[in-house]
């Protein structure tokens, strides 16, 4: 098996097709596991028992079942109880979940690693819990848990190669399409190995971005 | 007219009393200093009358407002208390100032915040203060870039922003660096002589002598002996307070 560099080239065009719709199911999902996460960081935290009950359910649930059987499950399983999905709705709702689980158990530890003085402080001064954490807790706690996050959502962004599965003309499956008519599998997954990398690019350059940005106190 | 008044306070942590009927009445412009051996409820006596920490039963009322529990016992909403925390200034021993705002942020933060007043009013403020506790140059900086003494004095600044009605110190030069502690010793000197109401607790017997208008001394979660302060710390009546004055007062600072 060897490069053609004609080949390689000339994939490269259906690879761009497929490496938009992995870019697009990556923003959303990311966007969504943030949102999520920071929702269910906030549900652990609150002091609310029947909240933080439930988002550590969800968060064992969601980081206990592996990705591809979460979205094969909503993919296969959830017609069956009458809710017929997109396959790009079950591939970003089963991303986004699994994202924010692991995102809740990163903003939690974030805002526990913060000192408690912090929060009695701004409590002293009068601001209520929701507004001391808007303003004083969180903005120290998501500066400190930025890398982590940032991982988290590299790792979503080679996994949406599992989404290939439910038929999603993702990048992987540009370059499994290519391999299959042209007989050869090494030039083309050059291309798909390379776009892959060249996406997490941003995402690296966007964390060290914030992480220097913020890093005033 | 009381700021403060306390009636039978009790509480405790799990099993374990902490405050056993505590009483304690501050009035108007008054500066008050507890003294008392470690573990003796003093953190957790401020903590009560700020609605930080719960407890079980007792009178507490604070700026005209009931604290913890109300007439006949009913239980004071959070909202009530956190409405309160606007008129009672409070220091700690950690500074705990706002780590990611500068000095001039961490004074504007709760003006603005809670109180949504404007900017430029707060600012004009929230600089006179930092002048007043002798920190004009150092708006600008940040807590990391502070002094212990600097960082503590921020913090005075911070909570005098809010104008509260009385302002309460838990040991604020205990973190402190001797040759720091006299700074801010001195500015809450200043802020008793201009009539603010003050609770301070404190470790520092010098302090106690020449600023407190009333010295009290707690042991057990109870409050032993109180009066003018050259009586508690000059002729205490109660052994225990004597024993306490005996370990704490180092020959030097006695003559002091
Ligand atoms: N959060 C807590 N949980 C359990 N016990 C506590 C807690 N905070 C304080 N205590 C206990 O309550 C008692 C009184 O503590 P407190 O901090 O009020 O004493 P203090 O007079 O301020 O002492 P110090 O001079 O050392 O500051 C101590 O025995 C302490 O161990
Ligand atoms: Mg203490």
């Amino acid at each position: 098996m060897d490069f053609e560099w004609t080949l390689f080239v000339e994939s490269l065009p259906a690879l761009a097709r497929g490496a938009a719709t992995t870019a697009e199911l990556a923003f959303v999902s990311i966007c969504g596991g943030l949102v999520l996460g920071l929702m269910g960081g906030l549900a652990r935290v609150s002091g609310i028992a029947a909240l933080n009950a439930f988002a550590l359910f969800c968060v064992t649930l969601l980081r206990g079942v592996p990705l591809l059987v979460t979205m094969l499950f909503f993919y296969y399983g959830l017609p069956s109880l009458g809710l017929l999905l997109e396959a790009k709705t079950v591939a970003i709702l089963a991303l986004s979940l699994t994202n924010g689980a692991y995102v809740t158990e990163i903003v939690r530890a974030g805002i526990q690693s913060i000192d408690r003085g912090q929060m009695r402080a701004a409590r002293s001064l009068g601001m209520g819990w929701a507004l001391a954490m808007r303003r004083i807790v969180l903005p120290q706690a998501l500066r400190r848990v930025l890398p982590p996050i940032g991982n988290e959502a590299i790792t979503l962004l080679k996994n949406t190669a599992l989404v290939s599965v439910i038929a999603i003309p993702d990048l992987l499956r540009a370059g499994t399409d290519i391999m299959t008519w042209q007989a050869n599998t090494f030039s083309p997954f050059a291309g798909v190995a390379l776009m892959y990398l060249m996406m997490t690019l941003p995402l690296v350059w966007l964390v060290a971005r914030l992480e220097s940005r913020w890093r005033v106190a | 007219m009381s700021v403060i008044a306390v009636r039978n306070l009790h509480k405790s942590y799990g099993k374990t009393p902490v405050l056993r009927g505590v009483d304690l009445a501050v009035a108007k412009g008054e500066t008050v200093c507890v003294i008392g051996p470690s573990g003796s409820g003093k953190s957790t006596l401020l903590q009560c009358l700020n609605g930080l920490e719960p407890f079980e039963s007792g009178e507490v009322i604070v700026a005209g407002q009931h604290i913890g529990w109300g007439r006949g016992g009913a239980r004071i909403p959070e909202r009530e208390m956190t409405f309160a925390r606007r008129r009672i200034g409070i220091v700690f021993q950690q500074f705990n100032l706002f780590p990611h705002m500068s000095a001039l942020a961490n004074v504007m933060e709760a003006p603005v915040q809670v109180l949504k007043r404007p900017r430029a009013v707060v600012e004009a403020e929230a600089r006179a203060l930092l002048a007043r506790v002798g920190l004009a140059h150092k708006a600008d900086a940040y807590p990391a870039d502070l002094s212990g003494g600097q960082q503590q004095r921020v913090a005075i600044a911070r909570a005098l922003a809010m104008q509260p009605e009385v302002m309460l110190f838990d040991e604020v030069t205990s973190a402190l660096d001797p040759e720091l502690v006299g700074e801010v010793l001195a500015v809450m000197r200043g802020l008793a002589k201009d009539g603010m109401t003050m609770l301070v607790v404190t470790h520092e017997m010098g302090f106690a002598r020449e600023a407190a208008d009333r010295v009290i001394f707690m042991d057990g979660g109870l409050v032993v002996e109180q009066g003018p302060p050259a009586e508690v710390l000059g002729r205490p009546r109660e052994a225990r307070t004597r024993e306490f004055l005996g370990r704490v007062l180092r020959p030097e600072s006695i003559e002091a």
